[in-house]
């Protein structure tokens, strides 16, 4: 769509809807703050509904870290509750990962949003579920593959939650930029079977607890565009053991690619979910684990594994196949962190 | 040139926690303008304490830093070539952490 905007003497534009005020955001269209507000909000209700996400009576756990994209969503769909009526009890499931420094003070955060938005919290942490904390896992694995296991114990730790809660759904703070990142991660590692779930607005339908991303097609920027107008209390800082996720490299990318030609992100979703796989292409079956019942793909599910390989102890720290000196006499620091049946595995096929 | 400067979205850990800066730029010399390209580099020399690259890239800031002059977005007043007058406020805020 065109931006309709009169160019003033200073550089300001007009908000293109209004066309009184100063606009204060670009988007395919121009908009002064107010009308933002509303565009923004209006989306997400028209997005609620064509994807028919909720269903009046549900009750509703909302996935909240503390930080912008789950803060905001809180937010907007407690207002978008009242606003259009919708009948929903929303709760807050907040999942304290161990991370000191980094979740102790994001959920203080969360703490704060219960008050603000009058929301119930529940906090369900590793500590309880498995007997680990993300620091003590990072202590035994090394710095490598931290994003593996807290991804694949949050999974399960949110279910927990909302079982725990007897919740209908799900909701995640998820944008398109996340989206399309997973999109390109997905793609990069060979891994189909993921490709062909990773865009769709609900997921795990078949299973007791649904989830669905609402953020589907809102761009980050405006996200925290939003907050910032807002004046919205939310924790910024990046996880400590995030800087070696594979994830950056997409991040980085899609953050390029979206100063050059910011429709590329949800023009990557798009490819996403228009993806077909060929029929000849062999695809994991989806069965339930031996061990817990989770739904898995193989014996079994990947937080088992993990677990299983945490608790036997890794091939200890400094010890193992790749130690060695190297030629200058010093001991190789080098560490294997990956557990004996993540290194079994072909790459592109680990299932989480 | 007296400017607020805001730093948001964690950006403030690189300025050494401040996230408000009242600041005095000097005009580059012989321009009568400033611009937000002068004022970037003058933050990088001046305010950024540590780990530059999480702030700038090249000339710009780093793709994921939102800029906001006057509470409104600078791509719709020219990216760095946006000029800037007495006590203007400028905001960047970080959108690159956890959600």
């Amino acid at each position: 769509m065109e931006a309709d905007s009169k160019p003033k003497k200073s550089g300001a534009r007009l908000c293109c809807v209004c066309n009184q005020n100063r606009a204060a955001l670009k988007r395919p269209k121009t908009l002064e703050q107010g009308v933002f507000y509303a565009v923004f909000e209006e989306e997400i209700h028209q997005v609620i509904l064509e994807n028919q996400l909720f269903k009046p009576g549900e009750r509703i756990a909302i996935g909240a870290s503390g930080g912008k994209d789950s803060t905001v969503l809180a937010y907007v769909l407690s207002e978008l509750n009242r606003r259009h009526n919708y009948g929903l009890d929303l709760f807050l499931l907040s999942v304290d990962e161990g991370i000191t420094g980094y979740r102790d003070d994001s959920l203080e955060t969360v703490k704060r949003n219960e008050l603000q938005y009058g929301l119930p919290l529940k906090i369900v942490s590793y500590k309880d579920l498995y007997g680990w904390t993300m620091d003590e896992i990072v202590k035994m694995i090394g710095l490598k593959n931290n994003c593996t296991f807290c991804g694949v114990f949050r999974r399960q730790a949110l279910d927990r939650g909302a079982a725990l809660l007897k919740v209908d759904k799900v909701a995640t703070g998820h944008n398109a930029d996340d989206i399309a990142e997973t999109v390109l991660l997905n793609i990069l590692r060979g891994d189909i079977a993921r490709l062909s779930r990773c865009t769709s607005i609900i997921t795990g339908k078949d299973g007791p607890i649904p989830r669905c991303k609402p953020f589907k097609y809102t761009y980050e920027k405006e996200i925290v565009m939003y907050a910032y107008f807002k004046k919205l209390d939310y924790f910024s800082t990046e996880c400590i053991y995030s800087p070696n996720a594979y994830r950056g490299f997409a991040r980085e990318f899609i953050k390029d690619l979206e100063r050059i030609r910011p429709r590329a992100i949800l023009d990557i979703i798009k490819s996403g979910e228009d993806f077909r796989i060929s029929t000849t292409t062999k695809m994991p079956e989806q069965g339930t684990c031996e061990r817990c019942g989770y739904i898995s793909s193989q014996k079994w599910c990947k937080a088992c594994v993990l677990l299983e390989g945490l608790n036997r102890g890794l091939p200890k720290l400094g010890i193992g196949r790749n130690q060695g000196l190297n030629s200058d006499g010093k001991k190789d620091r080098k560490r294997d962190s990956r557990t004996p049946s993540i290194e079994s595995k072909q790459c592109g096929s680990l299932e989480f | 040139m007296h400017l607020t400067l805001e730093f948001g979205g964690g950006l403030e850990l690189l300025c050494k926690s401040v996230k408000f800066h009242n600041v005095n730029v000097d005009l580059p010399k012989g321009a009568d303008k400033l611009s937000m390209r002068d004022l970037l580099a003058w933050v990088r020399t001046n305010l950024i304490k540590e780990r530059p690259e999480m702030f700038m890239k090249g000339e710009s800031v780093r793709p994921g830093v939102l800029v906001l002059v006057n509470d409104c977005d600078w791509e719709l007043s020219g990216q760095l070539d946006t000029t800037l007058e007495e006590k203007d406020v400028v905001v960047f805020i970080s959108t690159l952490h956890g959600g």
